[in-house]
């Protein structure tokens, strides 16, 4: 535990020891922000669908950006065996990171804020607003963003080369957001619909966002997470 | 200290550490020897629990690496080769990070950071990140961070290598500071290295133990010869001959030849002779002038070249 912390403070305090971090948090709000307001007064909704709609698939890319450094970087310079050599477990190294991570994407989630603001001052006192769907929608962002995390920092773990783990990583991602999609789910069997519905990141971020807040998402999010936590430790132990 | 029992480690069909047993008692500073390649590295990594061995034991007092892993490493401190650092932190946040990870308690972090920065002379770079630091800093950063949970055993590899000859004999000076009181192992391929820090060198080729011992003990091992110079004013090609005469003379070889004072000639005895006073008394009996009469060991050059060329 002691040494988890430990790992959680360098990790979130390292993404600020150089500009990415910077350059992340700004490309990220922008590009979210500018896609999302640009059909904001047309639609002259007061909710924020089309924001919970389109972050899921921003991540898919930028969420592996975040990640594509912690592993990968740590085996190419070799920092690795000064890590791996010290008294730590190798999955309190890996929840470190992760932790570091989610810390770091909770607040990239939370300088988007001035959405809800925008919302609340603008179209909200006309046509009144809903506050379920949009505390629903940040958990699930959250609880999303933890997921693709994990695939990221799990994909840096395999190579040690940044740009294939993030690709590898953005793949996965993908792949795992698009299962439940019904434009791919109408040519299968229909007996396997539901399981891959059950896979789909998309379809629990779906339930989340209109407000409903199920455990069943919640354990299904942090069983992706531990799934490749998992894997990433076993990742760690192969060197060996 | 270290007990090491035929350890293997394979790579795939290469087999880079080759059924390899050696002790170290505490105290004792332990060259490793090799070219590279050697095998030196991968035993390191072993013994600091970085990679498990296929075959065969590492013991660590009495603690075994593969059950006890996380005590075994709380009592070593690990410089890898090439000195890995993170090189966007600064120097004093990486030792505390490294402090923190060691578990030194809160209370005596900045104190225990303050003392390690004394004494690998890193004060002039405190400020700066590791990044911005000459090679010869890094080494010392990457010393300190080994250093500062006073860990009974230092597993080095490569201290010295890319520094320059300056900061190499300061980082040397510091191990041998460090080591009055902790069992050092450090490999290496620069031989003077060992004679200079080490008590005692093993040697290690294509994975296997080559040589283990004191550099006078592995001097004897290697030829138990000793080279002889002579140099005597008098005709060439007699004197050569004459030599070549004394039961005590392998082989004889010419050297040069100066008018002021002789001929120098290179003899090789053998095993257990020494050829000395029987070239004096040669000298005397024919009248010729003795100049020179030396004799070198074979270094540890000659060793490691002998054991490790095949």
């Amino acid at each position: 535990m002691h040494n988890t912390i430990v790992l959680v403070k360098k990790e979130f305090r390292s993404y600020f020891s150089t500009p990415l971090a910077y350059i992340f948090l700004v490309a990220f709000l922008v590009i979210t922000q500018w896609l999302v307001m640009r059909g904001y007064f047309l639609r002259g909704q007061a909710d924020l669908r089309s924001f919970f709609g389109l972050v899921p698939i921003i991540f898919i890319l930028f969420i592996p950006a975040i990640t594509m450094r912690l592993w990968a970087e740590e085996r190419r310079q070799g920092t690795i065996e000064i890590l791996m050599t010290s008294p730590v477990r190798d999955m309190e190294a890996v929840l470190g990171k992760f932790i570091g991570g989610w810390i770091f994407m909770g607040l990239a989630i939370l300088f988007t804020f001035a959405l809800p603001l925008v919302l609340k001052y603008t179209v909200a006192p006309e046509v009144g607003t809903d506050k379920g769907p949009i505390i629903g929608g940040y958990i699930g962002l959250f609880l999303m963003g933890g997921a693709y995390l994990a695939i990221g920092l799990f994909s840096s773990s395999l190579l040690d080369s940044q740009i294939a783990a993030w690709i590898i990583g953005t793949c996965i991602c993908f792949a795992l957001y698009m299962v439940g999609d019904p434009f791919g789910l109408f040519a299968l069997p229909q007996a396997l619909v539901p399981f891959f519905q059950y896979l789909s990141l998309s379809r629990h971020f779906e339930n989340i966002a209109r407000g409903v807040i199920d455990i069943r998402d919640i354990v299904y999010y942090f069983s992706v997470i531990f799934f490749f936590l998992f894997l990433n430790s076993c990742m760690i132990k192969s060197r060996k | 200290m270290i007990t090491v029992k035929n350890l293997t480690k394979r790579f795939g069909e290469t087999v880079a550490v080759n059924k390899v047993s050696f002790k170290v008692s505490l105290g004792e500073i332990v060259g490793f020897l090799g070219p590279n390649g050697a095998g030196k590295t991968t035993t390191m990594k072993m013994i600091t629990c970085y990679l498990e061995p296929d075959q065969g034991q590492v013991q660590i007092g009495d603690l075994n690496i593969k059950e006890h892993s996380l005590e075994v490493r709380r009592k070593i401190g690990y410089l890898p080769e090439n000195t890995p650092l993170y090189m966007d932190m600064g120097v004093v946040d990486y030792l505390l990070f490294i402090a923190e990870l060691r578990n030194i308690p809160k209370s005596k972090k900045m104190s225990r950071v303050r003392q390690i920065v004394e004494t690998c002379s890193l004060e002039r770079e405190i400020k700066k990140n590791i990044g911005e630091l000459s090679k010869g800093y890094r080494q010392r950063v990457g010393l300190a961070q080994a250093l500062i949970h006073d860990p009974e055993i230092l597993i080095l590899d490569e201290p010295t290598s890319g520094l320059d000859p300056n900061q190499i004999i300061e980082i040397r000076e510091l191990i041998k500071k460090i080591g009055q009181k902790k069992t050092i192992i450090l490999s290496t391929h620069i031989l003077p290295e060992v004679t200079a820090t080490c008590n005692r060198a093993i040697i290690i080729h294509n994975g296997k133990l080559v040589a283990d011992g004191t550099t006078e003990q592995l001097a004897e091992q290697s030829r138990g010869r000793t080279i002889y110079y002579v140099r005597i004013k008098g005709p060439k090609d007699t004197v050569q001959s004459r030599i070549q005469e004394l039961i005590s003379v392998e082989s004889v070889r010419f050297q040069e030849e100066s008018p002021q004072i002789g001929c120098r000639f290179e003899i090789l005895a053998p095993k257990d002779k020494n050829p000395c006073e029987d070239l004096f008394r040669m000298a005397v009996k024919n009248d010729w002038v003795l100049t020179e009469l030396s004799h070198e060991r074979a270094s540890l050059e000659d060793i490691f070249r002998d054991l490790t060329s095949s």
